[in-house]
């Protein structure tokens, strides 16, 4: 590999030898491969989801087009719309939440409290763990057997219910707040991060200003790390739309088919009832969400730095 | 007269300013003690019952005084419990991941820093079109990309294999990694490049005498980000193998949700930490790392 080097070392004038020239395509080479796999993973994935889902495969995929019927099917599925409305649902609370959890905490710690950095491993933890992992474990806390139930009337108080997961008008509940539980550290860290941005000559001037801590806060801080909200709200979506392993391990998908979602729904019918081109459909119709989140996040964000150039520069 | 007046109020001042800082220190602890609380009582609950005697447990309740010790649940839960027919633990589930996980990081980190590094300093007409593609894998569900893996797979006789799910999470992460390594080297001066390039290094050169010693920061994020990832994941585990072929997140699912085994509390119990472990363990030895892969991205 040094070889490379060694041409380029000795200035040889006369004409450019196999080495030079091997040496000038060597980025190239390099990086192909990559971006041959990627290219073939996002673009030829997609687009050969996307047919499958207007093919008429079954068990197996096949290839004979029959135009949008999948998706009508999709759409006439009372599954699917459990789904689809679980997910609107499920990710304005699990968003909304997270982040304001998520803020608490990272305004909390910014107030220079002792040991900041065991309270941001204690808020963080979570999210090394798995969903698996989370869900498997708060599926016994809300166990009415041995769970939180059983602790509560341990005391005494012998008709006390607690059955987040055993009732299918509030199992959708337990879901948000175990994802709550585990995401709203990784917003405390996004938001603690920008709380620690802010200038501190402008906090400063406000408070020589006699403004007061809350005054601060709203005023100034906040605002300045606006753009943070958006990015975090946008990652929070995401997590929201590929929910898939908290609700097969927390309540897997159940009790009936209450806590269906989307990524679910996706991996029933491809794999446990053999409707492969419902399924794909189902797939293309989560693609369209995230598309629906991240375009206008992605145009947004061309435009502030648009803006900001043309400020600066 | 006038002055100890004016002493007097100010006195009174700083007293309501010092009660209200106090009570103001004091929320803000209470605040922080009650959240923790709720952070760790899950690990608590975990914890503790891979310690009690079943019987206990289906006594007093899983969220209880821990009132008998055993640690009999680990070794079973490791290697004689059954999980989906088979009666030897997760062990083997274990391995899988590890086997899995271990080589997937390595090389979708080194190609990461390997293509961040072509798109950074050795830049081409195009190259930034190319990495905008690139990153669009980041944002993709899995879900779309299930059929498509599952023919390759097939085709390329990786179908129940590690090797198999190891090629799905190099591609996967290929995107990943290579946005952060090219975000991160954008940062090292090209002049640097320069330089080395009048002296006549060339591309391997300059990546190994300048550019890898400049860039633990990055490939401790891109490693500790991951082997969480990989080692976490389900989806693709689930569906591309199955029994003792699995990673553990699947055969965990499997344990906690078979009715069987639904209420072998302290082996399930066992089963998780020992599957939550590793990940963790590179959290807390990474986690200030951990903190910044994660900040780095969105806050910029």
């Amino acid at each position: 590999m040094t070889l490379f080097a060694k041409t380029t070392t000795a200035m040889e004038p006369e004409a450019p030898g196999w080495r030079t020239r091997l040496a000038a395509w060597t980025p190239f080479l390099v990086i192909a491969p990559s971006l041959v796999a990627s290219f073939v993973y996002v673009f030829v994935f997609c687009g050969w989801t996307l047919y499958i889902s207007m093919s008429n495969s079954s068990l197996l995929p096949s290839y004979g087009f029959v135009g949008i019927q999948p998706y009508i099917d999709l759409w006439s599925n009372l599954r699917w719309k459990i789904a689809y409305s679980n997910l609107f649902f499920f990710s304005g609370f699990y968003v909304v939440l997270a982040m304001l959890v998520g803020l608490a905490l990272a305004i909390a710690i910014d107030q220079r409290v002792r040991g900041e950095a065991i309270w941001r491993t204690i808020f963080l933890y979570p999210l090394a763990v798995s969903f698996v992992v989370t869900g498997a474990v708060w599926r016994w806390i809300y166990s009415p057997d041995v769970g939180i139930e059983h602790f509560v009337r341990g005391f005494g108080w012998s008709d006390f219910t607690f059955r987040l997961t055993t009732d299918r008008n509030l199992a959708i509940y337990a879901i948000i707040a175990t994802g709550v539980w585990q995401s709203s550290g990784f917003a405390m860290a996004l938001f603690l991060a920008g709380l620690r941005s802010v200038d501190p000559d402008l906090v400063k001037a406000a408070q020589i200003d006699g403004a007061s801590r809350f005054r601060i806060y709203r005023k100034i801080i906040l605002p300045t790390i606006a753009p943070i909200f958006v990015a975090v709200a946008v990652v929070l979506l995401q997590f929201a739309i590929k929910t898939f392993d908290l609700v097969v391990a927390l309540t897997n998908g159940g009790p009936g088919i209450s806590t269906t979602f989307p990524a679910n729904y996706v991996y029933d019918l491809m794999f446990q009832r053999g409707q492969i081109n419902i399924g794909a459909a189902a797939a293309v119709m989560m693609l369209a969400a995230l598309a629906v989140v991240l375009v206008p996040y992605s145009l947004w964000l061309v435009w502030r730095r648009r803006k900001e150039g043309r400020a600066y520069g | 007269m006038v002055d100890a007046a004016y002493e007097a109020e100010y006195l009174a001042a700083a007293r309501t300013e010092a009660r209200r800082y106090a009570l103001g220190r004091i929320g803000v602890y209470a605040f922080l003690t009650v959240f923790a609380i709720i952070y760790l009582f899950p690990l608590f609950v975990v914890v503790a019952n891979s310690f009690r005697q079943l019987p206990e447990i289906t006594r007093n309740g899983l969220i209880a005084f821990p009132r008998s010790f055993s640690f009999e649940a680990w070794p079973r839960a490791w290697a004689h419990f059954c999980v989906s027919g088979a009666c030897a633990g997760i062990h083997r589930n274990f391995y899988n991941s590890l086997m899995m996980t271990v080589p997937a990081t390595l090389i979708s980190s080194l190609l990461g820093a390997l293509n961040g590094y072509v798109l950074s300093k050795w830049r081409f007409r195009g190259s930034e079109l190319l990495f905008v593609c690139m990153t669009l894998g980041v944002f993709m569900p899995g879900q779309i990309a299930l059929m498509p893996w599952a023919f390759v797979l097939g085709h390329l006789h990786l179908s129940n294999t590690i090797q198999g799910l190891i090629l799905i999470h190099c591609v996967q992460g290929l995107s990943f990694t290579t946005l952060f390594c090219r975000n991160y080297y954008i940062s090292i001066p090209d002049d640097l490049v320069k330089a080395a390039r009048i002296d006549g290094a060339g591309f391997w050169r300059i990546f190994y005498k300048i550019i890898l010693p400049l860039s633990p920061p990055i490939l401790i994020v891109t490693v500790i980000w991951q082997f969480t990832g990989i080692w976490n994941e389900y989806l693709f585990g689930v569906v591309f193998t199955d029994g003792s072929q699995q990673p553990i997140t699947a055969a965990l699912v499997a344990l906690a949700t078979s009715q069987m085994n639904a209420r072998a509390y302290d082996v399930t119990g066992a089963a998780v930490l020992i599957g939550a472990l590793p990940p963790l363990l590179i959290y807390f030895l990474g986690g200030k790392y951990f903190v910044r892969g994660l900040t780095q991205g969105a806050v910029k």
